[in-house]
């Protein structure tokens, strides 16, 4: 197991530092320089010209960056004056994390149920039904639902509000937004999942011990079909991001994807240097526990890490 | 007989494919007696597994449909009862041995969980009850080890081991019928013999009877009482395993027999094979459904299909049956004891 | 049983034949091609095989539509400012007095166009690296999966804004290069798996007995047994790359207006979607159908493909 997960964790630095790295040089690429726009004002620019070092050669500049990174160091914002990377974070991350983290459990556990069902009654109406709302689901993309949705609950029906953050009724919106892919992705895989498992001897054997079909299906369906399917949180996990970013400026949520996307139309260089690392970095993290999960619920991929230890 | 405990009549099995309707059991009838053992052998594909996992309401797929007949259960017709009562037998009085046991136990279940499963579906028991029982019938099949197995998960035991796992599981409930299906093919030639031991043992020590699906004459000669020889969906020969082996009438039977390897002959040839295929169970042949593959061709046998013939067995006047216009008097009559026939008697 | 009445059997009934009785068993089974086989268990799947004939649609639609009126997506027309769909502007006017119906099309040509490059340009590339991975092996394997396994890492959308930002302006070459040179790892790791299967094939073994080179055996022989497996794989990233287009330009990062593409449109009118919304409905009907149907019809060849699941 800790050679298994030496290596997880060597991949997963790697990749920050490759993230990092890249980040920076891209930075340099691009064209005019970054810190002197005409709204820009100058002692802002001073202050980051020095944090930067960006009157010393590029080699240098570079190890500055590293180790201000090391020191969990990701400078200031252009456009918020005064204001560091990490203090916009640390007050808007909270907000997204709640959101987001609401959003994919619930759409997780609502696409097992709903990949459940397909498998279940594969080929009758509840399959059929589930699938195309999978489809559309992910046919739908949050810029296209969003708008949708906040005309029909916010406009016309007049249940949940348009905007804005703070209360339950405020989140479910946004949140069920955020985890339609999430819902939808997870029916299908689980339904291909779970209609493999179906078919497998093992699946005979419990049934030839006289279980109630419930039995057969969550204590030996249900586990073996999810098992694949963990492999699918790291890219769900991304998805839920990438959505935030969308979904926050949609309903003028104060989380950090709203921020991010931001800073890109404002040309906030730091802000999007400095967030694109944290997204990162947060993300191969999760992605990490991700692997570790796997390697629990699956015996023998548990088995087989410990032999190579 | 009222010794029967289990009596499948004529019984009829498809499968709707995409090219059309499988008939892979096409009226088949068998009975099973009290600590019996009977052996079912054919080819891969013949129907014989079809046979047993219907008969039990286990269909490999759902596709597959009973289209007639019926299964006695000591009396009752399990092919009628509601669902629940089925599962209410099913792995208690009758219980199943599969040929794989590589895929055939719940890779992500420890085995101890997997075998006492059975039993507290079965009966009010606590769990530490259950694990008593499933240590007792650990004991019972000489697994080494029985605490520490039972921790396991499948991956982590040898494929002799997780075979007793599964006879385990089949007779922590003490059934009155055990299904082995092909319970040696996946395993080394040692290990099947030794599984074979135990299963004989068993069947004592247990009580119950047996139903061998195998297309491994050795095994049958090592377990069975009798033996029901099918092809193509139907039986096509039955008798004692003495009368089978020693005097057996289907030219189907004598090939199963040329194909086992014998020590006291000792020739350099390759092991004869029965040449071809069997048929297209979509579209059966009028016939009889050996004949395309049948040494001994008659010029009926591809129009009529042979009717069941009752033979009686020369040294102890003991059910014989075979399907085949070679035993058909009307044959014999014209024929006389003809010398391909001679050469098996 | 075997009572039969007498004179119903003839003497011929009861001679040998040999085994020449015309019951060839293989005979009775029908014989398919594979691809045909494919094909008509595709069409089987109507949803799949609809959604192909809507995309075939859609493709003439955005070749020829523009065309089919007299307007052009970047003339304003202040005197025709957020019209409703009639019959001089069959799909209505924008808050610029611009015809939707071009626009639409204009856009389809943008967003379609990309799809199609973003899809086909890093197979190529992961082909590539994966058809070389998988077949020298070794160290040269193991050097280019570490690196793809780091390159997955961070989710390609990251990559994409940074270079989008080194790029500037938006164009379908710019768009179309950034999504390249941040989707080719998973055609990679998957082109890597389908070679290792097939390398042991005897095939192949003949090809390199015979003096086949590297590159020669790659291209003709391995890539094109697994091209068959990545149709699916293919098919079902061209909605990721539509959508990449619609999120980059939601982010303003796509195509520069006044050029539109589906995103942009459904961007400028997502804001006035409460007063205006045929503006909005109709470039996301077409992001939807169009994701919606290439879903389908790599569900339907997927499917088709795999001999497990047919009945």
């Amino acid at each position: 197991m800790a050679k298994y997960l030496l290596q997880k964790v060597l991949i997963a630095l790697a990749t920050v530092f490759v993230l990092a790295t890249a980040t920076f040089f891209m930075m340099k690429l691009i064209p005019g320089d970054p810190f002197a726009s005409l709204t820009t004002k100058i002692e802002v620019q001073e202050r980051q010209r020095e944090y930067y070092g960006l009157d010393k050669p590029v080699v240098e500049q570079y190890l500055t960056y590293m180790n201000n990174l090391l020191h969990g160091n990701l400078g200031y914002s252009l456009k918020k004056t005064g204001r560091t990377v990490v203090d916009i974070i640390r007050e808007a991350f909270p907000v997204s994390a709640k959101l987001g983290l609401f959003s994919f459990i619930i759409a997780e556990l609502i696409g097992y149920l709903f990949g459940i069902l397909c498998a279940q009654f594969r080929g009758k109406w509840p399959d059929y039904l589930l699938m195309i709302f999978a489809v559309l689901g992910i046919a739908m993309p949050s810029m296209v639902i969003g708008p949708l949705l906040r005309w029909l609950f916010g406009v016309v029906l007049r249940w949940l509000p348009v905007t804005g953050w703070g209360s339950f009724q405020q989140m479910l919106m946004p949140a069920f937004v955020l985890g339609l892919g999430t819902i939808a992705g997870n029916t299908r895989a689980m339904r291909a999942s779970m209609l493999g498992t179906m078919t497998q001897d093992y699946i005979m054997t419990a049934q030839a011990k006289g279980l109630p079909k419930a039995k057969v299906v969550m204590r030996h369906e249900f586990k073996n079909s999810l098992v694949p399917l963990v492999a699918n949180l790291g890219p769900g996990i991304a998805g839920v991001m990438m959505g935030s970013f969308v979904v926050e400026s949609m309903f003028l949520i104060p989380g950090l994807g709203r921020y991010f996307v931001d800073s890109i139309t404002n040309l906030d260089y730091p802000l999007i240097m400095g967030l694109t690392i944290f997204y990162g970095t947060f993300l191969v993290t999760l992605n990490l526990l991700v692997d570790v999960l796997y390697g629990f619920l699956d015996p023998r991929i548990r088995e087989a890490v410990k032999g190579a230890a | 007989m009222s010794d029967t405990i289990l009596e499948v009549r004529d019984l009829r099995v498809t499968f709707d494919m995409y090219q059309g309707a499988v008939q892979a059991v096409r009226g088949v009838s068998w009975h099973l007696n009290r600590r019996e053992t009977i052996g079912i052998v054919g080819e891969s594909g013949c129907g014989k597994s079809v046979t047993i996992k219907t008969a039990i309401g286990l269909n490999p797929v759902s596709s597959g449909s009973v289209k007639g007949g019926e299964v006695l259960f000591e009396g009752t017709d399990i092919l009628r009862l509601s669902e629940k009562e089925r599962r209410d037998i099913l792995g208690n009085r009758m219980s199943m041995i599969f040929q794989d046991p590589f895929t055939f136990l719940n890779p992500t279940m420890t085995v101890g969980r997997q075998i006492m499963e059975v039993y507290l579906q079965h009966h009010k028991a606590s769990r530490r009850e259950a694990r008593e029982k499933a240590l007792d019938i650990l004991r019972l099949i000489s697994l080494p080890n029985p605490e520490e197995n039972l921790k396991r998960y499948p991956h982590q035991l040898s494929g002799g081991m997780r075979q007793r796992i599964m006879i385990a599981m089949a007779l922590i409930c003490e059934p009155a019928v055990l299904f082995a299906d092909e319970p040696t093919t996946a395993l080394d030639v040692t290990i099947q013999a030794q599984i074979v031991d135990l299963m004989n043992s068993l069947k004592e020590k247990v009580d119950t009877s047996i139903v061998l699906i195998t297309h491994d004459m050795g095994v049958v000669a090592k377990m069975v009482d009798r033996v029901y020889v099918m092809y193509a969906g139907k039986i096509v020969e039955h008798g004692e395993a003495q009368t089978i082996f020693h005097h057996p009438r289907h030219p189907y039977t004598w090939g199963l027999l040329e194909s086992v390897p014998r020590l006291d002959e000792k020739t350099q040839d390759d092991l004869p094979s029965i040449p071809g295929m069997p048929p297209d169970l979509i579209a059966p042949p009028a016939g009889c459904p050996f004949a395309a593959r049948c040494r001994f061709c008659m010029g009926i046998c591809g129009r009529e299909a042979p009717p069941e013939i009752r033979l009686t067995d020369p040294e102890d006047g003991r059910d014989h049956t075979a399907s085949c216009w070679l035993c058909h008097p009307e044959c014999i009559a014209r024929n006389g004891k003809t010398e391909w026939r001679a050469a098996h008697d | 049983m075997s009572q039969l009445p007498k004179g119903t059997f003839t003497d011929a009934d009861f001679t040998k034949t040999g085994a020449e009785i015309g019951l060839d068993p293989a005979s009775s089974r029908k014989k398919t091609t594979y691809w045909r086989d494919v094909w008509r268990n595709f069409k089987k799947n109507k949803a799949a095989y609809v959604s192909l004939y809507v995309i075939l649609l859609l493709i003439l639609l955005v070749i020829f539509g523009p065309m089919m009126n007299p307007f052009d997506y970047r003339t304003n027309d202040y005197t025709a400012i957020n019209n409703a769909p009639n019959t001089v502007h069959w799909f209505g006017t924008d808050t610029m007095g611009r015809d939707i119906w071009t626009r639409v099309w204009e856009g389809g040509r943008v967003s379609l166009l990309i799809a199609l490059l973003g899809t086909l340009i890093p197979e190529a590339i992961g082909m590539a690296i994966g058809g070389i991975s998988g077949y020298f092996g070794g160290k040269v394997d193991t050097v280019i999966m570490r690196l793809i396994d780091i390159l997955m890492g961070i989710p390609s959308l990251i990559y994409m804004i940074l270079l989008m930002l080194i790029f500037g302006s938006g164009n379908i070459m710019t768009l179309v290069i950034a999504i390249s040179i941040t989707g080719w790892m998973g055609s990679a790791r998957a082109t890597r798996g389908l070679i290792l299967q097939l390398k042991g094939r005897d095939f192949v073994t003949a090809s390199r007995t015979l003096g086949g080179s590297p590159s020669w055996i790659i291209l003709r022989r391995l890539i094109p047994n697994t091209l068959g497996i990545r149709v699916v794989g293919i098919t079902m990233s061209i909605p990721s790359v539509i959508f990449y287009e619609a999120f980059l330009s939601y982010i303003g990062l796509g195509v520069t207006p006044p050029m539109p593409s589906w995103g942009q449109l459904i961007k400028s009118a997502g804001e006035n979607f409460r007063y205006y919304p045929y503006q909005f409905i109709i470039p996301c009907a077409m992001v939807g159908i169009t994701m919606l149907c290439f879903n389908l019809i790599g569900d339907g060849l997927r499917d088709a493909l795999d001999p497990r699941l047919r009945t």
